[in-house]
């Protein structure tokens, strides 16, 4: 590992100075995947800015009835909020469902929406890897890639964005402020993370330097009534093979308000407007969900193997989405639970 | 403004680190990881290195009262927190409950994992305890009713912690009756103060 220096900020002001004033330098937040990525060498910043002691822990209600998150909220924080748990689930049950209870201490907010993809590739510096070393070439386009993009992907990159929050953020329309030495900005989620192109290395339209300083999520009634669902290799501890996260209102059998997104299949979390289009105003059924996931799904371009992911995709959508207009729980396990089952 | 900890140039510093009540102050590259100057600088070893890569557990620590990854934080980091590792949980010559059950029950095999597990299974019983929702909660909605920490509340929060030897149907059975002890113990701690 590069040797680097290390400073702790203690307001927002003096950190986005210490990085303005040496670009080669990394804000430091629970540190989950930076200092792995540091351990490999596929990070090599001379200066850490530590920002986890920044007054940007709070959840809170704003006067227009939105969420502001604060950008070094823990995962376990936010999970644990009455307010998050209560309006949007699906976040709560997203942030549950990633990573590990320690990990989840230590991982912050701005520090989740800034993780980079598991993609192997892109982790071993032995191999090509356009995200990291810019035309250096895409490995796994003729490796293994199961895991990997089946939408929105290019021939530079179809690594995945590895983020279970920041689906259900995607689907309840999440505003990301941010603030640099010039002042301070927001992006709509819409905008904030780049497409892939031929420029896989920017992920997001972040200015250089800039230090996320929060989420908002504006009011959205629906979300109460929201589940987030993850498909992976092991029942836990593990990073989605797809996923997603979803929203209904059903009035008189129709669907009067809808959101919908999927993870693990593009380079950032993917909302389903193809599919939220053809299902408002039309019936809330098995067919029509089906229908809808089709719609979202025929843009799909699927390697040699991830097609499964398709699929996969389909199901998870009309299960949610039965599941949301039905009012019942989720599939009750069927395995055995003998043993320490008490 | 307070001043920045550290100078943005050094690539060392003198820290000092609160570790199960007693600090320590050390000179570390800022390279070092808790985990590393824990075991090689403090020889406080019960804390192990398993993947090194925050994929196994066997690090875990409890810092300001939190199960954390030791080998994912910079020791840097830890300064000014309260680091308690599996050489501090017992209360003097007694063992915490959690310690004693996975000792009744055979809650390991090698035991190379078992302080990791013991550290996030303390945690896990407050985290619970807090009203914490897990992935394994069918409703997280705040006015739901907790969900008991039954053996698949356990599997999914204890998640992060492997064994290698396959010890998991103990390691459930352990965390299992230590969370009744614990919660047992306080309740008779609020019947004496009232």
């Amino acid at each position: 590992m590069r040797e680097f220096g290390y400073q702790r900020a203690h307001d927002v002001a003096g950190a986005v100075a210490l990085l303005d004033a040496a670009p080669d330098a990394r804000f430091l937040g629970g540190g989950t995947n930076l200092v792995d990525l540091m351990k490999t060498g596929v990070e090599r910043p001379a200066l850490l800015v530590d920002v986890t002691e920044l007054p940007l822990d709070g959840i809170g209600v704003t006067a227009d009835g939105a969420l502001h998150i604060g950008a070094t909220v823990t995962n376990s924080d936010l999970a644990a909020h009455p307010e998050v748990r209560r309006r949007y689930p699906a976040l709560a049950q997203a942030v549950l469902a990633g990573a590990s209870g320690q990990l989840r201490n230590m991982a912050t907010v701005g520090g989740n929406l800034l993780q980079r993809t598991r993609c192997g590739y892109f982790a071993d510096t032995a191999r090509p890897c356009n995200k990291r070393t810019p035309g250096s070439g895409c490995s796994a386009l003729d490796g293994i890639h199961r895991n990997h993009a089946i939408l929105g992907a290019s021939a530079h990159c179809v690594a995945t964005h590895p983020s279970d929050m920041a689906v259900a953020l995607a689907a309840f329309d999440a505003v990301v402020s941010y603030e640099t030495a010039s002042g301070t900005g927001e992006l709509a989620w819409a905008d904030f993370y780049l497409p892939v192109g031929d420029t896989p290395h920017r992920e997001t339209a972040l200015p250089p330097g800039a230090l996320i300083t929060g989420i908002t999520l504006p009011p959205a009634p629906v979300a109460a009534h929201s589940r987030y669902r993850k498909i992976r290799e092991r029942a836990s501890y593990a990073f989605a093979i797809g996923s997603a996260a979803a929203a209904l209102d059903v009035r008189d059998g129709v669907v009067h308000e809808v959101r919908l997104a999927f993870g693990a299949v593009a380079s950032r979390p993917w909302r389903a407007r193809e599919a939220e289009r053809a299902l408002t105003g039309g019936p809330a059924t098995a067919a029509a969900f089906a229908a809808a996931a089709d719609a979202e799904l025929a843009a799909a371009e699927p390697l040699p193997d991830n097609g499964y992911k398709v699929p996969l995709l389909r199901n998870v959508t009309v299960v949610l989405l039965t599941e949301l207009a039905t009012g019942t729980g989720p599939v009750e396990r069927t395995e055995p639970t003998e043993g320490a089952k008490r | 403004m307070v001043p920045p900890t550290s100078s943005a140039t050094e690539t060392s510093s003198g820290i000092t680190l609160n570790v199960n009540g007693e600090k320590h102050t050390l000179p570390v590259d800022h390279r070092t990881t808790l985990l590393d100057a824990l075991r090689e600088r403090l020889d406080l070893t019960g804390t192990k290195k398993g993947c090194d890569q925050g994929q196994c557990g066997a690090c875990t620590v409890l810092v300001d009262g939190r199960r954390t990854l030791s080998c994912l934080k910079f020791a840097v980091t830890a300064e000014g927190r309260e680091i308690t590792t599996i050489e501090g949980v017992a209360d003097g010559g007694q063992l915490h409950p959690v310690q004693q059950a996975f000792l009744d029950l055979d809650g390991y095999q090698c035991g190379y994992c078992t302080p990791g597990q013991i550290c996030s299974a303390i945690a896990v019983i407050e985290e619970h305890a807090a009203g914490w929702p897990s992935a394994a909660t069918a409703d997280v909605r705040p006015d739901a009713e907790p969900a008991p920490l039954d053996a698949d509340e356990i599997r999914e929060r204890m998640s992060g912690n492997l064994c290698r030897c396959g010890a998991y149907v103990a390691i459930v059975e352990a965390v299992a009756r230590a969370a009744d002890e614990v919660r047992d113990g306080r309740a008779q701690t609020e019947e004496a103060v009232a």
